[in-house]
């Protein structure tokens, strides 16, 4: 074996590895979001936030816009609070726009419903740091049940 | 009687420790020293070539036919719930996060690990490694340095080849044979595959894997007793010790990476 194969041989084990990594990280993971990088925090003070998680999309009519940074719970009022990381590309939505937590599906994962509000002269931006006012909280189906249960026993 | 076996016991711990001290002291020996790239990197070549390139075979057959039934069992499961789609992300994430880095650690232990302590504890046996000792030359610098370098380098390669090899099987197997939509398959891979946790986290893994492996093999080989029997002991002992060590420790880092 002479020593030429054996570098040419070694070259195309290592060029081979680094088309497998290319193939994983540009094909297989979603680096579409990680890719852009900018991106501005909101945030938003729920009632019950059901199965939202943590990397959980925010969509804008179906659109990805951002994720889920993190969630805490505001130890003054005991409601959960989600700070959202959103693409910095789109940066203009109004102070009047609302979030709702939604389900892909019957049994899909729940995710961040984005609905931009209106805009008039009296509507400023929302910036980072900023919280969505409106908010909807997540459906759960033990009190939807509940509810209905209560509703017909009291007819 | 009860004295007798507490001394076993301790005679025991104290030979595993002692064993442990010196593939500490042997591996440090090797890797502590002022770096001479222009006499080390042929040897590293040379060692690349015998322990990644040759393994390359045997990881491209099984990362295809495990990508292969991976779609296919999981083919069988998904389609009563109706959630085809779905195949995509469950051949991905387990490739990338378990199979990938695990079974190409037991692949390259049973194909490379063992020649490695075949090729020391031989070379023990013939005395050669003494023989270079005789004439000035550190055999921990020579001999086990290269390899140890090819085999930390090899096995994360190997691990991406495997995964990406058997997400393609998965493909074939998932699109071409059973009918699931082609831009699905990678659409929802791509909605469920994160960067940061999954392929970075299953890189990290090969690599603390391929640590193990080579040191055990490389260690077993160095610390072989000298004879035919002590040879076929050594490389038995390698497949065994680091395939259970790749196991144990794929639990911890799996718990610490994924569990909280």
């Amino acid at each position: 074996m002479t020593s030429r194969k054996i570098e040419v041989l070694v070259g195309l084990f290592v060029a081979l590895a680094i088309a497998a990594f290319m193939l994983l990280s540009l094909k297989v993971a979603n680096s579409g979001m990680a890719g852009t990088g900018q991106t501005y925090m909101l945030y938003a003070k729920f009632e019950n936030i059901g199965g939202l998680k943590v990397r959980s999309p925010i969509k804008v009519g179906g659109v990805v816009v951002g994720r889920v940074r993190s969630i805490n719970l505001d130890t003054e009022e005991y409601s959960p609070v989600v700070a959202m990381e959103i693409d910095s590309q789109y940066n203009n939505f109004p102070e009047t726009s609302s979030v709702a937590i939604l389900t892909s599906g019957l049994l899909g994962e729940q995710y961040l419903g984005l609905q931009p509000g209106f805009v008039d002269e009296t509507v400023s931006i929302l910036k980072s740091g900023d919280y969505v006012e409106d908010t909807k909280s997540a459906i759960v189906l033990e009190e939807l049940i509940g509810q209905f249960l209560f509703n017909r026993g009291s007819n | 009687m009860i004295v007798d076996k507490l001394q076993q016991l301790g005679q025991k711990s104290i030979a595993k420790i002692q064993g442990m001290g010196r593939a500490t002291i042997m591996l440090f020996g090797a890797l502590i020293a002022w770096p001479t790239p222009r006499k080390s990197f042929p040897l590293l070549l040379k060692q690349l070539y015998v322990v990644g390139v040759l393994s390359l075979l045997i990881i491209l057959v099984s990362g295809l036919f495990i990508g292969m039934v991976l779609a296919l069992q999981g083919y069988t499961v998904l389609s009563k719930f109706g959630a085809e789609q779905m195949l995509g992300p469950l051949v991905a994430l387990s490739l990338l996060r378990e199979l990938g880095p695990v079974v190409t650690a037991l692949l390259f232990a049973g194909r490379a690990g063992s020649a490695l302590t075949a090729e020391i504890g031989l070379m023990k046996a013939t005395e050669q490694l003494s023989g270079m000792e005789m004439m000035a030359v550190d055999p921990l610098r020579r001999i086990i340095a290269p390899r140890f370098w090819a085999g930390v380098i090899s096995m994360p390669l190997l691990a991406m080849i495997f995964t990406a090899v058997g997400i393609l099987g998965g493909h074939l197997v998932g699109v071409d044979w059973l009918g699931v939509d082609s831009g699905g398959y990678w659409s929802a891979m791509q909605a469920n595959v994160d960067f940061q946790q999954d392929i970075m986290n299953g890189v990290i893994k090969s690599a603390v894997f391929a640590l193990i492996v080579t040191w055990i093999a490389l260690h077993k080989g160095f610390d072989a007793v000298p004879t035919s029997e002590g040879i076929s002991q050594a490389t038995t002992q390698t497949v065994v010790t680091s395939s259970l060590a790749v196991l144990g420790f794929d639990f911890i880092l799996t718990a610490v990476m994924f569990g909280g």
